[in-house]
């Protein structure tokens, strides 16, 4: 699944369940299919309109990696 | 539908009270505008409360009547209203859909949070709950981070800068330190809020609202029997409440509250007036980049200027269209529950002209405007002198 990056954020502030895991980055991401999904990043730092693609599943979350 | 007014407002401070619970506070703000209106407690006809947590917050349920009690209201409809953020702007917009269509002649509608006794990752987390926790709050979203996505789409699309989003925490600081209600009577300056600690790139401390405890409450009548209980009814002339997805990913445009500007709509037909005609606003800072979309859904200015037009000082309170008179949730406070009435309060202490050091000199008539979460629900109110 691939997609681009519609907008992002590095959290540094974590809620409770996430704070040993903080910073990391949440973004929206806008599949080839035109929908959008809520994820995280896996590897690189991404920013608006890079190309990402599906890495892996956690807890149902999406994680998604950079295309280089 | 009759023409209704605001009778009597009374708030607490907001801040950080360790010695007041919740019903302390909010009992507090509710005497207060009971006897700005020389009202006893039984002339109330029914009670709305505005409240975003307090079961998580304060582990206390059936909050209403928990509240109404000890002011003194019993045997009358007692309700709690919860819409996030946007809570008492909703309780408010309820009360006076009732007492229009002729329900109840006296409402009172208080707004509360009680949000200090929390540490800060377990507050994250319980506003977190007001997005939606199955995708954003799975995947570690916190409020900040929500729009920390916005402000980053608007410097995409529009060009707007750290500096703008900064100008917006540096006038509210200026106007919080004039409201001796406000949690932080503090100004600020540029450098400072361009340096802050980052909470979620690109915002950073300076950019969040404040965690508060407090409460506000606002009386309503019908107009024509206004006069009976205040020298100085202020009249609703126009109000809205509307909704949106309550996830970001569902929204074409992030850049935008749809809700804020379908409410915007609404209320300026019914009201009769326009943008332009507003000469004062109380718009929802929960972020600074909140208010630069607000001050653009609301139509104060065009799509994507709203940065440059803050900057320039346009929304000071010697500008052309004061905003956030009172500090804002930035330095007023943002004890979440009561932060819609509290906004309502303070339009209505600026068109009494009652607002001391940050009276603005054009005060006829005024807006506020409530979000609740990332923009899944808005309230939108037009206030006049009467």
């Amino acid at each position: 699944m691939k997609g681009t990056v519609y907008t992002e954020t590095l959290i540094h502030s974590a809620p409770e369940a996430f704070v040993s895991e903080a910073p990391y980055q949440l973004i929206i991401v806008t599949l080839e299919n035109g929908e959008r999904v809520t994820g995280r990043v896996s590897g690189d730092r991404v920013s608006i309109d890079d190309a990402v693609i599906l890495a892996d599943e956690r807890n149902g979350v999406p994680f998604f990696r950079k295309i280089s | 539908m009759r023409p209704v007014a605001v009778i009597g407002i009374g708030k607490t401070p907001f801040g950080v009270f360790p010695d007041r619970d919740i019903r302390d506070l909010a009992v507090d703000s509710g005497q207060k505008a009971l006897a700005n209106a020389r009202l006893d407690p039984g002339q109330v006809e029914a009670f709305y409360l505005g409240n975003f947590a307090g079961p998580s917050f304060v582990g206390q349920s059936h909050l209403a009547p928990y509240i109404a009690g000890p002011m003194g209201i019993t045997g009358v409809p007692c309700t709690r209203v919860e819409a996030a953020c946007a809570s008492s702007g909703s309780a408010f917009f309820h009360a006076f859909s009732a007492v229009a269509a002729g329900l109840y002649d006296v409402a009172l509608v208080t707004g509360v949070e009680k949000m200090t006794s929390q540490q800060t990752p377990r507050v994250a987390e319980i506003l977190a709950m007001a997005g939606e926790c199955c995708t954003e709050g799975k995947a570690g979203a916190t409020f900040p981070a929500l729009f920390a996505m916005i402000a980053r789409r608007h410097m995409f699309q529009y060009g707007t800068t750290r500096e703008h989003l900064a100008a917006v925490a540096v006038k509210n600081h200026a106007n919080g330190a004039k409201n001796p209600d406000a949690h932080m009577r503090k100004v600020i300056t540029l450098e400072q809020a361009l340096a802050g600690k980052p909470i979620a790139e690109p915002l950073t401390v300076y950019d969040c609202s404040l965690v508060s405890d407090g409460a506000a409450s606002i009386v309503l009548a019908p107009l024509d029997r206004a006069r009976e209980w205040t020298d100085k009814p202020v009249r609703v002339l126009g109000i809205a409440q509307t909704s949106d997805f309550v996830a970001l990913d569902r929204k074409e445009d992030i850049t935008v509250f749809e809700a804020v500007r379908t409410a915007a709509g609404k209320a300026y037909q019914m009201a009769g007036v326009g943008p332009n005609d507003i000469q004062l606003a109380e718009v929802h800072d929960c972020f600074t980049i909140a208010e630069i979309v607000a001050i653009e859904d609301l139509g104060f200015v065009s799509k994507g200027h709203g940065g440059p037009y803050t900057a320039e000082g346009c929304t000071e309170l010697t500008g052309p269209r004061p905003v956030n008179t009172s500090g804002g949730l930035k330095a007023k406070g943002h004890p979440v529950g009561a932060t819609g009435v509290a906004q309502l309060c303070d339009i209505v202490l600026q068109i009494r002209g009652e607002a001391g050091e940050r009276q603005v000199s054009r005060h006829d008539i005024g807006l506020a405007q409530n979000l609740g979460g990332s923009g899944a629900s808005a309230v939108v109110t037009i206030l006049a002198a009467a």
